[in-house]
């Protein structure tokens, strides 16, 4: 980047209103509908995704209580066998795809710019399409279920079962193209944070300085990338096999189940990494605030966040641990399985050590991230006892991966994100949540969710398999699935006080103020909610907690956010070196436009098309599908990066 | 020792010596991770209740940044100590798996295993064609022997799952696994199919029978026999049986041969019907045959629409395959 450049940097003091109008002028949305199809706000998009994911949550959620009806007595009436086999799978799906993954992606979409002192996503296009056709994915799905065709082989889709031959419905064609869709919103996603996590930091926010929720969700993105195409692979396969009579996966003509399930966990046991890992970043970057101190061994819990990732590649195998693997790869895996709970516990006692040597001020948000640590446990010790392959050939496929499961999803998960809300609502609305409906809202979800799925532990240590839609009397089991109902009712109440939390704070919440809690880092700098440009100037960076370096003795840099360059000639981002953040040059960032949406739409469409075999239909839908990204692609002025005018 | 089926599924108890070698690998990591989660709990409760300030400081933004010390060491010990106890139990894990990789003795016995959506077939295997015989839902086995298990499955993927006797197994179309298992104790042991198999998936249970090994002797040769030759009314039964029902089961010594069913040849001496999701009792009996599909819905036996003189005779029938 010329030295000119550097000459276009403001004074935010002395230059006041009238570059902020320039700014506002420049960023701003056009108002009403078309203004909210066609914006590529980050912003924006990071409420949607969280709102949407929310939805899911809550559906997700009531066909969870269903279920605990039906399950709530031996040989209970409520439901058919095809009704619970449809739930269950519509549950699980929609909790970890629809729900578990998207939620996180809507902080990191909405934080992600502001904690590196970025104006935009390095692709906002990219993301409006990646929001669109997540959405669109789960409406298939759901489309799906509501005329009566919802995927009914559990999430992870076993075959033959989900051949033609035991399952003649559109069902599973549902599923299977509704998941290539949703790959392809994970993946444009993950080169987003990708490329924004090393192109569009702040000049000096080296990658020794970055916030832990980043290196989260980047270290999810490159897992995203490498794992997912193993699914949008199977379920392509799997699709050819049901329409085409090919045999991937079909016994009759040499076609392999197991290759199914190889491919599956390939890119499911990496997921299970992806849509907790950001949320130990919520935790690990919002406890500290709470406890008044930086968080204790920033370095090792960014190495144990990577190792995590990449060792959640080397262990799938122990989702197979009975399915007659011969010994020796039986005892790789199992150890593998053991090894990768090392870097978890770098976690949790980098948690514990930021409490145990900072002040921490009971906040709601903090009471979450609390009970988080001892759920994040419950959670761990389960994985290892399941790591155990002759203890799993027991607990695989019984209530006790069930309850391992939800003390995972809804323990890191869930809890994170929860508190991640009380934290970040102020930021994204302006306005605080009640912190007195908060601590109902925690003991309840805290209470319920443990009420629920602790006893579920011991179900499963009484030989209670999973995906039962009945059971007989006698057992032993009829009091613990009594308990276990009752707990998930209460759980969902807490949901519930949340979604009325939110609601009425939204508007009469108290005013927040830029940065409630005293955070550290960079969005805490801009108003509540910032503006559409963010930051008026793009800051520099000294250190890993720019607000607080006044009072961290330590740190003898100086960050600077008041001065810095405006970048007001235009929608313009800075890009950044990837390892030091140097200021490399001047990003022209795209304006509103409605082709993102258009895309996802025709790409959905298409999906629909050969769902129901219109290959005609299909064959337009898929010109139309090139000219939205034509349109989308068009070359234009605007975003050249050639200026005529020198700074002198 | 507690008898078997005391609860009849739990498998914290353990039956047979390789059942035993798991639980107890399964009890020491229970009461680690027990220890585990104290631990931590304790440790955040602890440290939350000891160093909390009050909300007001937050709220204005104004308390200091604490600091005492780095904490590193917090880091560092924890991660030792937990290191260390995940490789003790990688250890014992490591140790279970290979005593229990191959049967300690000669195996008594082989019965193969076929699942089908949603029953059991059982086949003892001899090398003697005359001596092979199948039964359906309910096994029996000699106690203190070694039985080997061949499993496979007609067609979806099943798991094999007897908990007290501490195996699991999945059954994978063209794949035949194998694996042994044993009982130390006779008794009735419930098992049931642990993966997925589609919508009766629930009423897909397991009844093994260990009984001492003369017990065992007499059941066997009790299972060889053929059905006998009727007389009178259950003649008439079994002309209506081999016309309604002879197509999907079969009764060894009769012109009922079909293979869609399980084989009924004694299925008068189980103690359950489909798949064990009833008791067999002459009720349960007549109300199964009236409608299977409304007992287990969507099951492969159709209902036939019976009569009820017909329905009776049936009935009768089967209740003389002893
Ligand atoms: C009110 C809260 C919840 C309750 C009562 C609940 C209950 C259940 C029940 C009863 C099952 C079915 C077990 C079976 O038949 O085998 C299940 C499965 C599952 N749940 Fe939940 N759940 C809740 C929340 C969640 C959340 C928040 C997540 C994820 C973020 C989640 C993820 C799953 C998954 C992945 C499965 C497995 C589905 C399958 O077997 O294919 N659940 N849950
Ligand atoms: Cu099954």
């Amino acid at each position: 980047m010329a030295v000119a450049d550097y000459d276009r940097s403001l004074e935010l003091e002395q230059s006041g209103a009238p570059a902020r109008d320039r700014l506002t002028h420049i960023w701003e949305g056009e108002p009403g509908l078309k203004g909210w199809l066609s914006t590529v706000d980050h912003k924006e998009y990071g409420k949607r995704y969280i709102a949407t994911a929310f939805l899911f949550l809550m559906l997700g959620g009531v066909e969870a209580l269903v279920m605990r009806l039906q399950l709530a007595g031996p040989n209970k009436t409520l439901l058919t066998p095809e009704q619970y086999d449809q739930l269950f799978s519509m549950h699980g799906l929609t909790m970890i795809f629809l729900y578990a993954q998207p939620v996180l992606s809507g902080f990191s979409v909405y934080l992600f710019p502001l904690l590196l002192g970025a104006r935009d996503m390095a692709f906002p296009r990219l993301n409006a399409f990646s929001y669109w056709i997540y959405l669109f994915s789960g409406l298939f799905i759901y489309a799906g279920f509501v005329i009566g065709y919802g995927p009914n082989d559990g999430w992870f889709n076993y075959v033959p079962y989900a051949l033609t031959r035991y399952n003649p419905g559109p069902n599973m064609d549902f599923y299977a193209i509704g998941m290539i869709l949703f790959g392809v919103s994970s993946t444009a996603g993950a080169a987003n944070f990708v490329v924004t996590f090393l192109r569009a930091r702040a000049p000096g926010m080296s990658i020794n300085r970055v916030p832990i929720l980043t290196w989260g969700t980047v270290t999810t993105s490159f897992g995203i990338l490498f794992s997912v195409p193993a699914v949008s692979l199977a379920f392509f396969l799997l699709w050819t096999d049901r329409q085409f009579g090919t045999h991937f996966f079909d016994p009759s003509g040499q076609g392999q189940p197991l290759l199914w399930q190889h491919l599956f966990w390939i890119f499911a046991h990496p997921w299970v990494y992806v849509v907790v890992l950001p949320a130990m970043g919520i935790v690990s970057d919002a406890l500290p605030i709470f406890c008044r101190r930086p968080l204790v061994g920033y370095t090792v819990v960014v190495l144990a966040t990577v190792a995590t990732m990449v060792m959640g590649f080397g262990v799938w195998l122990h989702h197979m641990f009975a399915t007659g693997i011969p010994f020796l790869a039986l005892s790789f895996f199992s150890a593998a399985s053991f090894v990768i709970t090392v870097p978890s516990a770098v976690g949790v006692f980098a948690w514990i050590a930021t409490i145990w040597t900072g002040r921490p001020v009971l906040s709601t948000a903090f009471l979450f991230f609390a009970g988080f640590i001892v759920m994040f446990t419950i959670g761990g010790v389960s994985g290892v006892m399941t790591a155990a392959a002759p203890s799993d050939q027991q607990l695989t496929d019984t209530y006790f991966v069930v309850a391992h499961l939800h003390y995972v999803l809804i323990g890191i998960n869930v809890l994170a994100v929860m508190g991640g809300l009380y934290v970040w609502f102020p930021k994204m609305t302006g306005r605080l949540l009640d912190e007195r409906l908060g601590r109902w809202n925690f003991w309840t979800v805290f209470l319920g969710f443990n009420i629920a799925f602790l006893p579920m532990h011991w179900t499963g240590l009484a030989g209670m398999p999973r995906r039962i839609y009945t059971y007989p009397e006698g057992l032993g089991w009829t009091a613990v699935n009594v308990v276990t109902t009752i707990g998930a009712f209460i759980l969902a109440a807490g949901v519930l006080l949340l979604l009325v939390n939110v609601l009425v704070s939204r508007r009469h919440g108290a005013p927040a103020g830029p940065n409630p809690w005293g955070g550290p880092t960079l969005e805490w700098a801009t108003p509540s909610p910032p503006p559409p440009y963010n930051f008026a100037v793009i800051p520099a960076v000294a250190s890993r907690h720019p607000l607080w370096e006044r009072d961290l003795r330590e740190s003898g840099e100086h960050s600077s956010i008041q001065r810095g360059m405006a970048l007001d000639e235009g929608k313009e981002m800075l890009s950044t070196s990837a390892l030091d953040a140097e200021p490399e040059l001047i990003q022209k960032m795209p304006e509103d436009t409605l082709a993102p949406l258009l895309t996802a739409l025709a790409a959905t469409a298409l999906g629909a098309a050969a769902l129901v075999h219109a290959w005609i239909a299909a064959a337009i839908l898929a010109l139309l599908l090139l000219a939205a990204v034509l349109a989308w692609l068009w070359p234009r002025r605007e975003m050249g990066q050639i200026s005529e005018r020198r700074h002198a | 020792m507690p008898t078997p089926a005391s609860p009849p599924m739990n498998y914290l108890e353990a039956f047979g010596d390789k059942a035993a070698t798991i639980s107890l690998l399964t009890w020491a990591l229970l009461v680690l991770s027990i220890a585990v989660v104290a631990i931590i709990a304790l440790l955040t409760a602890a440290g939350v209740v000891m160093r909390r300030t009050s909300l007001d400081a937050q709220a204005t933004g104004r308390e200091p940044i604490a600091r005492r010390g780095g904490g590193l060491s917090w880091i560092t010990v924890g991660v030792a100590l937990s290191t260390l106890a995940l490789f003790g139990a990688m250890a014992w894990n490591a140790y279970t798996m290979a005593a229990i990789n191959r049967p300690p003795r000669e195996a008594a016995l082989t019965i193969e295993v076929t699942g089908h959506q949603w029953w059991w077939q059982f086949r003892y295997k001899s090398d003697d064609p005359s001596q092979i015989f199948d039964t359906a839902n309910e096994a029996h086995i000699p106690t203190g022997a070694p039985v080997r298990l061949e499993v496979h499955t007609q067609d979806v993927i099943h798991s094999f799952w007897v908990p007290a006797l501490g195996e699991k197994i999945d059954l994978i179309p063209n794949q035949t696994n194998v694996t042994w298992f044993e009982a130390q104790m006779a008794g009735v042991y419930r098992g049931q199919c642990a993966e997925y198999c589609g919508r009766q998936h629930a009423h897909m249970a397991i009844v093994v029978i260990a009984e001492t090994p003369d017990a065992f002797a007499a059941w066997r040769a009790a299972q060889l026999r053929a059905a006998p030759k009727q007389q009178g009314d259950l003649a008439a039964g079994e002309a209506m049986f081999q016309a309604r029902c002879g197509a999907c089961h079969t009764v060894r010594g009769t012109l009922a041969g079909g293979k869609l069913g399980p084989d009924l040849t004694h299925v008068a001496t189980r103690s359950g019907i489909a798949s064990n999701t009833l008791q067999n009792t002459t009720a349960t009996l007549t109300g199964w045959i009236a409608d299977p599909q409304r007992i287990k819905p969507g099951n492969k036996m159709p209902t036939l629409e019976l009569q009820a003189s017909e329905l009776t005779a049936i009935r009768r029938y089967v209740e003389s395959l002893k």
